[in-house]
């Protein structure tokens, strides 16, 4: 925790655990991610298992009649969201790579993960 | 850090992940359908006494009663009522609620 | 409360933001901004314009603060500042802007 601006910044870590359209925890995380920002937290964004579908390239919704939030990804960099970090493990069993990723990632082992998550004040799982 | 895990451990891979990233100094609380992972004799008890040498188990009695669960509870896993449920949050700087 | 223009209704949501984003066009713009006693003029149609491309590549309308930052970017600074954006769109540029631009009031925006 550091003082910055008279307010308390904290490590806010969003872990994303769930796949795109069949739920709604994804976009969900998203419009908390998005909301948040305006609080000037240091953010970061951990997706593990089938979080890191979210992420995925070539996503068209088109035909499913529901909006495609993957390109909102995009913008979080706008947001001074810069942190994402995807699990290696996970993206491996599914066989994607960082190249399937619509944006710059982080790619962190489980274990590594896990001392990240460590350090972190807030923890907010979706 | 307390985790906290709400799936039953045979339809999602909550648990799992969970215990892959208890880090020892921290705690597993297991609530709702989590609460059928303590029984003896499943898929997943290996698991789950592997995990307890290096992380204490605890999961919320009125939720394994529900489940008729309270007879076949794995040793060493600690049983807690609500009043647990709120010390074991006080322990702890920081809660991970696994969906 | 929908609105007519050039004799076709169109829907809006109770705060007069478009029902749906596709029937958007630029008379759609100045009649919601002849109901605030607003002109449109070449300046704001540079941020309503740049509202559209920016919902179109990222599908948000942008927070006020990132609204600033990415004008500021995009057009310098004398236009990427708050006091620049508030005399053009008084009701607040992301909210008021957004509405003109046919989009959804943005997110986090109360």
């Amino acid at each position: 925790m550091s003082e910055m601006e008279g307010g308390i910044v904290k490590k806010f870590l969003y872990v994303n655990r769930k796949a795109p359209y069949g739920t709604v925890y994804a976009q969900e995380s998203l419009e908390v991610v998005l909301i948040g920002a305006a609080f000037e937290q240091d953010v970061s964004l951990a997706f593990i298992d089938d979080g890191v579908y979210q992420l995925a390239k070539g996503q068209d919704t088109k035909a499913l009649g529901v909006k495609n939030f993957s390109p909102t990804y995009r913008a979080l960099e706008d947001y001074d969201v810069t942190k994402l970090f995807v699990e290696k493990e996970s993206l491996e069993v599914r066989g994607l790579s960082a190249d399937d990723m619509v944006v710059p990632v982080t790619i962190m082992g489980a274990q590594e993960m896990a001392e990240y998550m460590n350090g972190q004040d807030v923890i907010l799982s979706f | 850090m307390l985790h906290t895990v709400n799936k039953s451990p045979f339809d999602h891979n909550t648990l799992e992940t969970c215990l892959k990233y208890a880090k020892p100094g921290s705690a597993v609380l297991l609530i709702e359908d989590g609460v059928y992972a303590v029984a003896k004799g499943t898929a997943v008890s290996k698991q789950l006494q592997d995990a307890l040498k290096t992380v204490p188990i605890y999961a919320l009695k009125p939720d394994v009663e529900a489940r008729g669960m309270q007879n076949r509870v794995l040793d060493g896993v600690k049983l807690v009522d609500y009043g647990g449920f709120v010390d074991l949050v006080a322990e702890h700087n920081t809660v991970q609620s696994w969906l | 409360m929908p609105i007519v223009v050039n004799g076709q209704t169109i829907e809006t949501d109770e705060e007069g933001y478009l029902a749906n984003r596709t029937e958007w066009n630029e008379d759609i713009a100045k009649e919601m901004a002849r109901v605030d006693n607003c002109e449109l003029s070449q300046n704001h149609w540079e941020v309503i314009n740049f509202l559209r491309e920016y919902y179109e590549e990222y599908q948000i309308a942008p927070a006020v603060r990132v609204l600033t930052k990415a004008i500021g970017k995009k057009l310098g600074p004398d236009k990427g500042n708050s006091k620049y954006l508030y005399e053009l769109f008084p009701y607040g540029p992301a909210k008021q802007a957004c509405k003109y631009a046919g989009l959804p009031k943005p997110t986090g925006c109360v």
